[in-house]
């Protein structure tokens, strides 16, 4: 049923909480080593569409398929042994654990504990500031290294496809023009694949290969980021830019 | 001078049950917001399971081991069969229905064994050592402090340094985020429950051969002092539930050492009050650390 080329496929999902649907419809593919960047005024339903497709929030229908692979009715916590990550709204940083410990918990449902040793020294090669604060508590980090961490945490377990809501929230330029690089020195290097949901929409769009933009829980647009952010008229509609 | 001595050791022996009991209390309390009320009725049906063992083997110990056993398996069928189907939208609910467990599980009890006092049997002899014209503990006494610092050791470790450990404790600071990581959210709420009530099931074996003996209710008492300790360690803190049960170990031995045991009772519940109006997170209470 999945169309080549798609390590996420998505068709026809409507989500929502309670009874009204948040999200319509919605037809979404990742393609494999890309990033696709959902753009979209506040209250498009992106945060919904991430919660939907990492099975937080049931959808009322539709169908989510991660390298061909149905997801229906796969508890949340599969979802990393399929080779999904979310970081979710909020960064979902564990304050009263310590550095360490948020990332040693992305790997320990990992059969392979070696494998999972060398992940977690990768993450602090590539995260230095963490690495000179393993012992500290989450709530004691900076904005810029509670992302650091999100992002490590999921990392750690070599995830095919990582959901990110929002990651430049709350941080500044420098920082999130490093995540941003980041991102795109992983999809070159490992092959990652990144649905990024972003207010931001320069910075999303200057990385990404992808744009969905999304209006009131429906996809407007979906089009190469590139011509996303030549195409006046769209993000002037769209995008308030 | 000897009294005061005295005093202290048998009030920090009584003080290691209690701070056993309260870190059961902790224990639920941080995995699954939820006073457990019906700990103490818990607990008892765990000792009767061990008054059985022994009754029917006429070894202590394989009636201790039964009872432990028993209190880890009651503790995981009372979550699943009965918590985690409780809304949790007021947090009377998970109190109501603890409370109703009592009942149930006290009526029961006293169907199977009827409820006279039975005398609970102990490994070591409860008569104290005298040093030098002193008396001191008993060698009772030192298996209860020996029997809870292995415990809590053991907890401690379990919970600071095991991959098992850390999951329990991220599952219980943020559940979403914890599945969101490949953490069975839902057995780690089991597992905690059927720790917490092993623990309980020790300090009930631990306690009832001091008290009037084996009976439905004879958890009661030592619940509300536990409880007491739990509050004024604060519920979130294991550390403070072992300081507090030593704590009010020692209140209570004082009281009715000096004062007579009657106030006891009164005791419990007048340091319960003054740390609820002075310092309602407990005395080691982490609300700081959580409300950011």
């Amino acid at each position: 049923m999945s169309e080549l080329g798609g390590l996420l496929v998505v068709r026809g999902l409507s989500a929502g909480y309670g009874a009204a649907p948040v999200l319509h419809d919605v037809d979404l593919t990742v393609a494999p080593g890309s990033i696709s960047a959902v753009v979209g005024a506040n209250g498009a339903g992106k945060t919904t569409l991430l919660r939907a497709v990492s099975g937080m929030l049931r959808p009322l229908a539709g169908r989510i398929e991660l390298a061909g692979e149905d997801l229906r009715g796969t508890p949340v916590e599969q979802l990393v042994r399929r080779g999904m990550a979310h970081v979710p709204e909020g960064r979902g940083v564990i304050g009263e654990l310590s550095v360490d410990e948020n990332l040693r918990l992305g790997g320990l449902w990992r059969r392979d504990r070696a494998d999972a040793a060398r992940a977690l020294d990768e993450v602090y090669q590539l995260f230095e500031p963490l690495a000179r604060r393993r012992r500290h508590l989450g709530h004691q980090l900076s904005g810029g290294e509670r992302q650091m961490l999100a992002l490590g945490r999921a990392l750690v377990g070599r995830p095919r496809l990582l959901l990110l809501d929002e990651p430049s929230l709350g941080l500044a330029p420098r920082v999130v023009a490093q995540i941003m690089a980041l991102l795109r020195q992983l999809r070159d290097r490992t092959g990652l694949a990144v649905l990024l949901v972003e207010q931001n929409v320069r910075s999303a769009l200057s990385v990404a290969d992808q744009g969905v933009v999304m209006s009131l829980g429906r996809v407007a647009a979906t089009a190469p980021a590139a011509e996303l952010r030549d195409d006046a008229d769209l993000r002037h509609a769209y995008l308030g830019f | 001078m000897d009294r005061l001595i005295f005093l202290t050791l048998d009030g920090l022996s009584r003080g290691a049950v209690y701070a056993a009991f309260a870190l059961a209390l902790v224990l639920i309390w941080r995995a699954a917001r939820v006073v457990n009320f019906a700990q103490g009725a818990m607990a008892v049906a765990a000792a009767y399971v061990a008054y059985s063992v022994t009754a029917a083997t006429g070894s202590y110990w394989l009636g201790f081991l039964a009872a432990l056993a028993a209190g880890l398996l009651l503790g995981a069928v009372v979550d699943r069969v009965v918590m985690r189907h409780v809304n949790h939208a007021s947090p009377l609910n998970p109190v109501i229905v603890a409370l109703e467990l009592v009942l149930l599980i006290q009526a029961v009890l006293g169907m199977i064994y009827g409820s006279q006092f039975r005398p609970a049997e102990v490994p070591f002899s409860r008569s104290a050592f005298t040093v030098g014209g002193l008396t001191v503990l008993s060698p009772y006494d030192l298996f209860v402090f020996a029997a809870v610092g292995v415990v809590v050791s053991a907890l401690a470790w379990i919970f600071a340094r095991t991959a098992v450990g850390l999951r329990m404790r991220a599952a219980a600071f943020a559940p979403e985020v914890s599945r969101l990581l490949g953490v069975n959210v839902g057995g780690m709420l089991t597992l905690g429950w059927a720790l917490a009530s092993g623990v309980g099931a020790l300090a009930a074996m631990l306690v009832i051969p001091t008290e009037l003996g084996l009976h439905p209710h004879a958890m009661d008492l030592v619940f509300v002092s536990a409880f007491t300790a739990a509050v004024v360690g604060g519920l979130d803190s294991p550390p403070g539930a072992v300081v507090g049960g030593l704590a009010v170990g020692l209140l209570l031995s004082y009281v009715s050492g000096y004062a007579g045991s009657d106030l006891t009772p009164l005791a419990v519940l007048v340091l319960l009050l003054a740390v609820l109006l002075v310092r309602p997170g407990g005395l080691f209470s982490t609300v700081a650390a959580r409300r950011v």
